[in-house]
């Protein structure tokens, strides 16, 4: 059976209590804002992109729970430094990691790091609280100045 | 007599594994379990009586006629409404509310009136009386709360004036658990000229209400919070008050005579009763009532009030744990916040453990910003509860700890 350390692993339980990239980023050039409002998770991205198209700089503010903290500060970690460009395809990649089938292995060349949040697809009522920094990230990348949910 | 063993076996849902262990349903306060007698009797209305109400003259649709209109009957008698065309089924307290708030409101508040409500409503007592201020361009205020969650009566009673038309007010607020002085709150509006809905959603299962003591213009709420089936509640108005108000919705049932030119509505209750009801709901509704009725008010409250006390006590000794809302008058609900661990983490870890709780806002946002919290974990009891069962939780609150040490 699934067990409950399987979604809360040990790097989930580490990010949680010492998130990376948390607060404000500065300087930034574009920003989103995320809410769940099933569960009142509120989220602030800030990003930095430079002229070239890399992501210099990305950090979050928020509260929520121990996933949506986590996920937010590997998210972090794992797309600082990255291309722009390549952000889609992250996106997507995690979004079917969260969402396929049990039996499927995480694409770990894809998400590296990023697959210990595969255990939330046990748990359906939790995968919000996963990818909803993504789709914050998303809003920021894209500039696109709605609040981002997860539906 | 209160036999806890033979109450637990009126509940079939109770008895079953959850994660291969035995489920603890502490959720009671987002809705309760049924009984057998409350299933059976929707299945045998399905099963034998199912027609339509006030329509046919053949033996089915009398045989539903006569159930739904005892049902009326027995739930007048419940709350000691004055007569049973006080009582106007609805799909739920929401929808009780929204009836008065678009046809009471909308023809008795105007521009400049003042609403009161408290801050510990649920968004159903909040939403529809901020539409209909907006709608009018009346003004919503707010009779703010303590740090233990109860309401501040002075403060109650310094924004209660001559412009104050309406006082929505909860009578256990779902969030906290806290009963709030009814009587005394209906007596002050009334001497300023307001009429009082009570939300009733969280109480009814808990509390004796007498309506015709109480002396509250109306009341709402929910059969699925009374161990009856979703999707039926009610409204009971004073029938004064009723009779002058205009229909909530268009339809058949609400109507004596229609032509093209001109309609003319039915008598109470049937005229906010619009369209074919919830008949099935309505008749187990009321064997919901009549389940209460068997065990009583006076075994309910006293069971109540040990486990509140027993999971309290417990709380209390708990390393870490805060309670949000310690009111003096409370009852039923454990809401709380544990250092380090999120609500939602907590939730989703003591469902393992086979113990269902509620982590969220309880649609009781303004009370979580009181508290200044996003959240809480909420742990709500029943008649079916027993000290087992809160040692269960607290055993599972110890294991979220220990995975988040």
């Amino acid at each position: 059976m699934f067990e409950l350390r399987d979604l809360y692993q040990q790097v989930i339980v580490d990010h949680n209590k010492s998130p990376r990239n948390f607060g404000k980023l500065e300087p930034f050039n574009h920003e989103a804002d995320g809410y769940n409002p099933l569960c009142g998770d509120k989220l602030h991205i800030y990003l930095q992109v430079s002229d070239e198209g890399l992501i210099e700089g990305v950090s979050f503010e928020g509260e929520g729970c121990a996933i949506s903290v986590a996920s937010a500060s590997l998210m972090t970690d794992a797309i600082k430094g990255t291309p722009v460009a390549d952000f889609e395809q992250r996106f997507e990649a995690f979004q079917h990691m969260v969402t396929s089938d049990l039996a499927e292995e995480p694409d770990l060349d894809t998400l590296g790091k990023l697959a210990v949040l595969s255990g939330v697809r046990e748990f359906p009522s939790r995968i919000k609280c996963a990818s909803l920094c993504w789709h914050t990230l998303k809003s920021a990348v894209e500039d696109s100045h709605h609040v981002a949910k997860t539906e | 007599m209160f036999d806890i063993e033979s109450v637990r076996k009126n509940f079939p849902i109770l008895n079953q594994q959850i994660y291969g262990k035995p489920l603890v349903y502490l959720d009671n306060a987002a809705t309760t379990q049924k009984p057998q007698s409350v299933i059976d009797a929707i299945t045998h209305y399905y099963a034998h009586d199912n027609a339509n109400v006030h329509r046919g003259v053949h033996a089915l649709s009398e045989r539903a006629t006569k159930e739904y209109e005892i049902t009326r009957k027995r739930i007048a008698h419940f709350f000691n409404a004055r007569s049973e065309s006080e009582v106007i089924f609805t799909r739920g307290t929401t929808e009780a509310i929204n009836l008065i708030a678009s046809s009471w409101g909308s023809s008795n508040i105007k521009a400049g009136d003042e609403v009161l409500i408290t801050h510990m409503e649920h968004h159903s007592n909040i939403v529809p009386w901020q539409m209909l201020c907006e709608r009018v361009g009346a003004t919503l205020k707010v009779a703010p709360i303590n740090d233990a969650g109860e309401l501040i009566m002075e403060q109650f009673d310094a924004l209660l004036c001559e412009r104050t038309k309406l006082v929505g007010v909860v009578q256990m607020s779902n969030a906290l658990g806290t009963i709030n002085p009814v009587a005394d709150i209906i007596h002050k509006a009334h001497a300023v000229g307001a009429v009082v809905v009570v939300d009733g959603a969280q109480a009814a299962a808990h509390m004796r209400v007498d309506l015709q003591a109480l002396d509250a213009d109306f009341y709402v709420t929910s059969a699925h919070k009374m161990y009856g089936p979703t999707g039926i509640g009610l409204l009971i108005g004073k029938e004064a008050i009723l009779d002058a108000m205009p229909p909530y919705q268009g339809g058949g049932d609400m109507i004596r005579m229609v032509t093209f030119e001109k309609t003319e509505y039915n008598d109470l209750p049937y005229k906010f009763e619009a369209g074919t009801p919830n008949i099935a709901g309505t008749i187990g509704f009321g064997k919901a009532i009549e389940y209460i009725e068997s065990i009583g008010f006076e075994a309910i409250e006293k069971r109540e009030k040990e486990l509140l006390a027993y999971a309290t006590a417990q709380a209390e000794a708990f390393d870490g744990l805060r309670q949000i809302g310690t009111a003096r008058e409370k009852a039923c609900v454990l809401s709380f916040v544990l250092a380090g661990v999120h609500p939602h983490d907590l939730g989703t870890i003591v469902d393992r453990e086979g113990v269902a709780i509620r982590a969220g806002h309880h649609c009781a946002m303004p009370v979580m910003q009181f508290f200044n919290v996003p959240a809480t974990a909420r742990a709500s009891f029943s008649i079916y509860n027993t000290e087992a069962e809160v040692d269960t939780l607290f055993a599972a609150l110890k294991k979220a700890q220990a995975i988040f040490a």
